[in-house]
């Protein structure tokens, strides 16, 4: 008898906090221009890149995420100005620190998508998430109990 | 030591006395000779217990928050050390600089009774300090150990002993900052592989008892409401139901004080499990300092921090791990 062992793909959660003047709508003009971006992909609205509390993206790791990205306008585009440039100094330290903590670096990103580029978006999401899939299950920062029922 | 610490009872009395100030924040006796506490004296006759001796390595400008909101003016013995986070206390506006009347001291480093009672000396009754050399009595006679030997953790990387804040100050013999670079140890780690610093770091956090000592002595993490204490934050206030909370915990309070933490060194002083927390603190004051210019907290209590500015020409944080790809 061969024993037949089923292998289960694995599939990446990743949050998307996407700001809702450009990225969000970068997103939506992906979907209406019928680019795919992999439906693993959890976008979550903020105001503004800034918006983003880096606990948010420790609670995201720590509720199960295997990845988190955060997209915004471009700098010098953003709707209020100047909130994505704290968001880039405050990411920077905060990615370089989990690192420092052991975390995979390549499980935190920060994008800038503007509202025209939909292509990009899903461009993004694509590469990101092949990125995730191939580091495998965020195992370093995350309350196990979340993943047993898995 | 014992001459500085006449000529501070005298000036505290003086003060009291006259009236110019209505408390002195120092230390006063412990039970033992090794375990002096800080304190608020409000009459001459407290100052009967005042002391300054080689272990008071405790930072005194966190409880000026407090007390410096009671009527009067408040007096404070600050080592080097102390004066940034006093600085950064006014920058902060958290103290009113016109409330406090600043008493600069000397320090030639504090020593630590724990790695005295790993060289194997305990019930100690008194120190003395011959500049190198540390004469310590204790109840089983007399011991002998250069400073190096017994210095506390935070004092072998002293970054400064010039006070940032000061109205008078009594120092009588010259001192010298630390030997040691501070950054040494970080960057121990950083050259480690992600998976090494994993385990180093759930080795030492996983010892976490959430006793919040850190947090509770911390003169950066003074916020009114701490988000610990916030049912809702998914991160309790005690006891961790899994053991990635002592992960987020530390997380979270070292990000809330980048930029603010004058690297006093305090949160590792007083770990009951001996964490190296400050080698957490430490990381994003070198970051800092590489990415945005060097930076030190408490240097000025004017002024923007790091976190609460920027540069348009910053990097992008993809950048940080730029160089380091193998």
């Amino acid at each position: 008898m061969q024993e037949v062992t089923e292998k289960k793909e694995f599939t990446p959660n990743i949050v998307a906090f996407c700001c809702n003047w450009c990225s969000y709508a970068g997103a939506d003009l992906a979907g209406s221009s019928r680019l795919t971006y992999p439906a693993n992909v959890k976008i979550i609205r903020v105001p503004c890149s800034c918006r983003v509390n880096p606990t948010f993206v420790l609670k995201a790791f720590q509720q199960g995420a295997d990845g988190v990205i955060l997209c915004g306008c471009h700098p010098g585009d953003c709707h209020y100005v100047t909130g994505n440039y704290y968001t880039r100094r405050r990411m920077a330290l905060l990615f370089s620190f989990l690192n420092y903590m052991g975390i995979e670096k390549e499980r935190t990103r920060v994008e800038w998508v503007s509202a025209a580029e939909g292509a990009k978006f899903s461009e993004v999401m694509n590469d990101f998430v092949k990125t995730v899939t191939a580091l495998g299950e965020n195992k370093r920062l995350t309350d196990l109990r979340v993943k047993e029922g898995k | 030591m014992r001459d500085i610490e006449l000529k501070m009872i005298e000036r505290a009395k003086a003060l009291l006395e006259s009236g110019e100030v209505a408390r002195v924040v120092g230390w006063k006796k412990g039970e033992f000779y090794f375990d002096p506490m800080p304190a608020v004296f409000e009459t001459v006759e407290e100052l009967n217990d005042f002391v300054y001796n080689s272990f008071c390595g405790a930072n005194l400008s966190k409880y000026l928050i407090k007390v410096s909101k009671n009527p009067g003016k408040t007096a404070i013995f600050l080592k080097p050390c102390d004066s940034f986070s006093l600085n950064q206390l006014f920058k902060e506006h958290r103290v009113i600089r016109e409330n406090i009347y600043v008493i600069a001291i000397e320090c030639q480093g504090k020593l630590s009774v724990e790695k005295m009672k790993k060289l194997g000396v305990s019930a100690i009754t008194e120190v003395n300090e011959n500049g190198e050399e540390i004469v310590v009595s204790s109840l089983y006679g007399e011991t002998k150990f250069s400073r190096d030997e017994v210095l506390l953790g935070k004092c072998e990387t002293c970054k400064s002993k010039v006070h940032q804040v000061k109205d008078e100050e009594i120092i009588l013999r010259e001192m010298q900052a630390g030997k040691k670079d501070r950054f040494e140890d970080v960057e121990k780690l950083e050259a480690m592989s992600e998976e090494e610093r994993f385990t180093f770091w759930r080795e030492q956090l996983s010892k976490c008892i959430r006793c919040n000592a850190c947090r509770n002595v911390c003169p950066a993490c003074s916020c009114m409401k701490c988000v610990f204490d916030n049912p809702a934050s998914g991160i309790a206030a005690k006891a961790n139901d899994d053991k990635f909370e002592e992960q987020l915990f530390h997380i979270i309070r070292a990000f809330h004080v980048a930029g603010r933490c004058t690297d006093c060194g305090e949160c590792s002083r007083v770990c009951p499990q001996g964490i190296p927390l400050h080698l957490l603190n430490r990381k994003f004051i070198k970051d800092i300092d590489g990415l945005y210019g060097e930076y030190q907290a408490g240097e000025t209590a004017e002024g923007k921090t790091p976190l609460t500015s920027y540069n348009e020409e910053d990097g992008e944080p993809s950048d940080v791990f730029k160089g380091e790809e193998k």
